[in-house]
């Protein structure tokens, strides 16, 4: 027989090791991705795969004489950031009409701007390319910001209404009686009571910014490519070179990566979707 | 000064009328009172005087000043909120002084007026704390204060101890009392506790389903009901009612047919009411005692007693099925499924049409 305190022993071993497979399998192909870059192309291509090898900084070296890397590395800066903040100017106004001036479509609006999100991009690549086109964003800054605001809005929206969905009215009716005029319930009520919600929604959207490809790909060449677009142009049709391929995306997922590792918290806390307090 | 005057006010939902025209004068340093059952719109009242409820028509005038369309920060009042509202991330001085910063106030007055306010309230040492590290107590204190530093002319309360144990709801109770005194202020007071009406209010306002069913001071309406609705509200065990008809009415008194009992006659001032008019007649349970089968004006059964140590409620039954409850502070013993007879002092009933109006 065994006793309770044994079998809940035996629940958290196999959760352990449960969680502990899962993030392996996850983090893996990271891990393995640092580690090629560190080879040298024979090394890479090597069957079965080479774990013992003499380390090399050679691929970096040619990435940083073939490409310009912080050209690169500064419009994904620029792009993510724009977009968050200009994805946060909006989405915070409207989450705050949706909140707390709820009408009979307020629900059905949340669930059609999320529904956008299942649409396949390339469903509309040819009239956003013929629009960029049209008002010369093709290969612009601006233009991706733009993009990547439109994208991430409904998702930060959402987000944030959840957020100012825990508000009671009754704090905000108390700043209205206090003399608080709508600007000043935002930002000197509101936002300081949310903060944390509205920081997460703000690593989200820049994070998944960062990430994105289908968009830099289609929408820019050379002037205002980010760094995923770096990463793609190493896939080049003169063949695969594994090692140079894992040390530009090394070279991309770092400064995220390590963004995210600092602010890996306040992350979880905004992914649970405020059902943790 | 503070004269507030509410005129045919209404206020409605899409098709549903909340408020059905309310017309209402409340006097400077006036603790006013409203109460009713839930959902009877003395919330929506008190929110459409603070200008936090749009209304649909009528006029709200303040010291004849036409505030009905002035956002609520333009209406020199105060508010204190059943959840008490406080900013969170705010500590409790930031708290109290956030409308006079808003407003534009020098910082030394400010800092002045905060710490008269901390005074009177005791909050002097908690000036630096969050609300969450406050009790509840502490808490409604704040939400007082911060509506006391702005000096407004008029202080709204929406059901303020809702929220608060019940020992600490009677404290709060005396020290709102004791602050209506000090501040002479007019204080406008939402609840749905005839407890909390009865013994703060100069003026009792019962509402009932969008409507005003009586004003005036607690005990008039305690005393002399303006209806049934109103008779059966306030008290605590209720009015019981009986039904009865007219046998007779002149100089001398009118005389009941109760369909319980016997006929009774209660001593009044003359009316002509028509023999036969079905009437309905109202005892309160202080007013109703226990006496032998024999002697009573009517017989009952008893169903249930309650001994709360100083009173005892019994709760009997009619033959014909009505109920009515009645107090008593003897502790005699009265077996459950016990036949007792019931003597109503008459000179205390009260007599209500088969609609509700008040007779006598």
């Amino acid at each position: 027989m065994t006793t309770l305190k044994q079998q809940k022993q035996i629940h958290a071993i196999l959760l352990g090791t449960l969680s502990w497979t899962i993030a392996l399998i996850l983090f893996f192909p990271i891990f393995w991705m640092v580690l090629t870059s560190f080879k040298t192309e024979i090394d890479a291509f090597a069957t079965p795969p080479s774990i013992f090898f003499w380390p090399t900084l050679e691929n970096y070296l040619t990435i940083n004489e073939r490409s310009d890397y912080f050209h690169f590395a500064w419009n994904s800066v620029v792009v993510s950031f724009g977009a968050t903040i200009a994805g946060m100017i909006i989405a915070i106004p409207a989450a705050f009409s949706m909140a707390f001036y709820e009408t009979k479509r307020t629900k059905t609006t949340l669930l059609w701007m999320l529904s956008t999100k299942m649409l396949p991009p390339v469903g509309v690549l040819m009239p956003i390319y013929l629009i960029f086109k049209d008002f010369s964003l093709l290969d612009t800054k601006t233009g991706l910001t733009i993009i990547y605001t439109l994208i991430n809005l409904p998702i930060m929206v959402w987000m944030i209404y959840t957020y100012f969905k825990e508000i009671p009215k009754d704090i905000l009716e108390a700043a209205r009686i206090d003399g608080a005029s709508v600007m000043q319930e935002i930002l000197l009520v509101l936002i300081p009571m949310t903060k944390g919600g509205l920081a997460s929604t703000a690593l989200l959207s820049l994070i998944l910014s960062w990430n994105e490809a289908f968009w830099s790909l289609n929408l820019t060449s050379s002037e205002a490519a980010p760094l995923t677009a770096l990463v793609a142009s190493y896939s080049s049709p003169e063949g695969l070179f594994w090692a140079k391929l894992s040390a530009v995306s090394t070279l991309a997922c770092a400064p995220i990566l390590i963004f995210g590792w600092v602010s890996q918290k306040q992350l979880v806390r905004g992914l649970s979707f405020g059902a943790v307090k | 000064m503070a004269y507030l005057d509410i005129k045919q006010l209404r206020k409605a939902y899409n098709e549903t009328e909340i408020l059905k025209g309310i017309d209402l004068e409340i006097n400077d340093q006036e603790f006013v009172v409203f109460v009713g059952p839930s959902g009877c719109g003395k919330t929506t009242l008190l929110r459409s005087i603070a200008g936090l409820e749009e209304v649909t028509s009528g006029q709200i005038v303040l010291d004849s000043t036409d505030i009905t369309q002035l956002p609520p920060a333009k209406r020199d009042l105060a508010m204190v909120f059943q959840s008490y509202a406080l900013y969170p991330h705010m500590s409790v001085k930031e708290n109290m002084s956030f409308a006079l910063k808003l407003a534009g106030i020098e910082k030394a007055v400010i800092e002045k007026k905060v710490k008269e306010t901390a005074e009177i309230l005791e909050l002097g040492p908690l000036l630096e704390r969050k609300p969450k590290d406050l009790s509840g107590g502490q808490r409604q204190r704040v939400a007082i204060g911060r509506a006391i530093v702005r000096n407004p002319k008029v202080f709204l309360f929406d059901e303020p101890l809702s929220n608060l144990d019940a020992a600490l709801r009677i404290q709060m109770r005396l020290e709102l009392a004791k602050l209506h005194k000090e501040l002479k202020t007019t204080m406008i007071y939402v609840t749905h506790d005839q407890v909390e009406a009865m013994t703060l209010a100069d003026k009792v306002v019962l509402l009932n389903q969008g409507k005003i069913e009586q004003i005036g001071s607690p005990l008039d309406l305690y005393t002399k009901p303006a209806n049934k609705f109103v008779a059966g509200f306030l008290g605590m065990p209720r009015m019981s009612f009986l039904d009865g008809k007219i046998v007779s009415s002149g100089t001398e008194g009118i005389q009941v047919q109760l369909a319980a009992g016997e006929n009774v006659s209660l001593p009044t001032r003359e009316t002509s009411l028509s023999t036969g008019t079905p009437v309905s007649l109202g005892v309160r349970p202080e007013h109703v005692s226990i006496s032998d089968v024999a002697n009573g004006h009517l017989q009952a059964r008893l169903e249930v007693s309650e001994h709360l140590g100083s009173d005892t409620y019994y709760y009997v039954k009619t033959p014909t099925n009505e109920s009515i409850t009645i107090r008593s502070d003897n502790q005699n013993k009265v077996n459950d499924n016990e036949a007792v007879g019931l003597q109503l002092d008459l000179t205390q009933c009260h007599l209500f049409e088969k609609e509700g109006n008040r007779i006598y």
